[in-house]
């Protein structure tokens, strides 16, 4: 029993690597398949758009081609690391200290662009200029016409 | 007795073995790729940020749109998927180079490095032809102070703003200085096609007469676009691109620690498994450099 259990943990190491290459060529051309239909998403979106000679496309149309474009992004990162870096195959304990801390890129994406997006935002209705704050500070005396006194 | 001490050894945090079944080298490579990740993580989010934060960020399909030799041909996303597919082919027979290893192959793990390095390399290549297109390639674009100045795209200057319109290329053609005149007249040859233009002597040429020739050609003009388009461009793909050269120099080296016998006489190629980790890290990088500056 006991050492059954030493010898299934060995094992288990060398279990991921004694596979044949079958494994391999298929995430390749899993990689590979997955590149070309992000590929062609983004070639929809530059021949629909204004600068490709297209008709324009809606926001909401171009978002979600962008967020589905980066699933798949994700999903390329998914199988990169699990099977060429060989991550789905050590031991969970290894797996989770090193995915657990890049869940703060959830935080980090989203706050970031979030403040990017009120930057800008800000820019457009000039609220963020220091100019105009000062100018829009309670004036002493009346504006007639919009000269200053 | 004897089988009690060995179930407190398999407990994974009794001490005797490692609690990760991976040796120490192994699991600081993947600790480095870690915080490695959270830096170029930082670069792309702050870059994200800036482009968020701006009103008409470039399209990358505009700037990115050359093949080399094929002039000035409109292929958008075109050079850059030959790129992105070079690295995941690499990756590809980095693997096999691994898995070789576990065989104890040193004919396969040497075809298999040779094939990555080649990968890396042509990669490589291709970032650089890249960057000099970019550098090299002259834009015509419409200053804040109304004036038009020949371009190049670098860290520090990014003529792919809002296309400017015809009136304002007059209005700006007035105040331009002479010897601007004639750098612009001067891209105009550039023009692939428009062999007429070779023919007139632009040095020699009054300002009416310059003015007349660049408003009646059919001159791209966009005005000045955000400098840090260009500084995100090249300090990301920069920063990037030095750790493919990195990696190609560590699959050199582990090349030769292999040709040499060094990995047999050590009875395992774990050192090809690490350097593999880092170089599938170039690749799932690039995956998202890719998604950053030239997809979305």
């Amino acid at each position: 029993m006991s050492e059954n259990t030493v010898i299934s943990t060995e094992h288990s190491h060398a279990h991921g690597h004694n596979e044949g290459t079958g494994r391999i060529w298929k995430i390749f051309w899993l990689l590979s398949f997955v590149t070309i239909i992000e590929l062609a998403i983004g070639l929809f979106l530059y021949f629909k758009s204004e600068n490709g000679g297209g008709p324009g496309l809606g926001h909401v149309v171009v978002l979600t081609a962008k967020i589905i474009i980066g699933i798949l992004t994700l999903l390329k990162a998914y199988y990169i690391v699990s099977v060429f870096m060989h991550l789905g195959d050590e031991v969970k304990n290894m797996i989770m200290t090193i995915t657990v801390p890049l869940v703060l890129f959830v935080w980090f994406i989203i706050a970031f662009l979030y403040d990017g997006n009120s930057w800008k935002n800000l820019r457009n209705t000039n609220a963020g200029s220091r100019k105009n704050s000062i100018e829009n500070v309670q004036p002493i005396a009346p504006v007639k016409n919009g000269v200053k006194p | 007795m004897a089988t009690a001490a060995i179930q407190t050894n398999t407990k994974s945090w009794s001490g005797g073995r490692s609690p990760f079944n991976a040796s120490y080298g192994k699991v600081m490579m993947w600790y480095f790729l870690m915080s490695d990740a959270f830096t170029f993580g930082a670069f792309l989010i702050s870059y994200g940020t800036i482009r968020f934060s701006v009103n008409n960020w470039p399209d990358p399909n505009l700037v990115f749109n050359s093949m080399p030799f094929l002039g000035h041909a409109n292929l958008p996303l075109g050079f850059v998927s030959v790129m992105t597919f070079i690295l995941i082919f690499s990756s590809v027979t980095m693997v096999l180079a691994v898995h070789e290893g576990h065989n104890m192959n040193r004919k396969g793990v040497e075809k298999y490095m040779i094939m990555t390095i080649i990968g890396g390399a042509a990669f490589l290549g291709c970032q650089a032809w890249e960057w000099t297109h970019l550098l090299t390639g002259e834009h015509v674009a419409l200053l804040k102070n109304g004036t038009l100045s020949v371009m190049n795209t670098t860290a520090s200057a990014n003529p792919w703003g809002l296309p400017a319109t015809h009136e304002a290329m007059l209005l700006a053609l007035q105040k331009t200085p002479h010897e601007t005149l004639v750098q612009i007249a001067n891209t105009l040859h550039h023009g692939a096609t428009e062999t007429a233009y070779a023919t007139h002597n632009a040095a020699s040429m009054s300002n009416a007469e310059l003015t007349n020739l660049i408003s009646t050609s059919d001159l791209h003009l966009n005005n000045v676009g955000r400098p840090a388009f260009g500084s995100y461009f090249f300090g990301i793909t920069g920063f990037h691109g030095f750790h493919v050269l990195s990696g190609v120099v560590i699959n050199i080296i582990m090349y030769f620690k292999t040709k040499l016998g060094h990995f047999d006489q050590r009875g395992h190629y774990e050192m090809i498994e690490k350097a593999g980790l880092y170089w599938h890290f170039v690749d799932l990088v690039w995956v998202f450099v890719f998604l950053c500056f030239y997809l979305v």
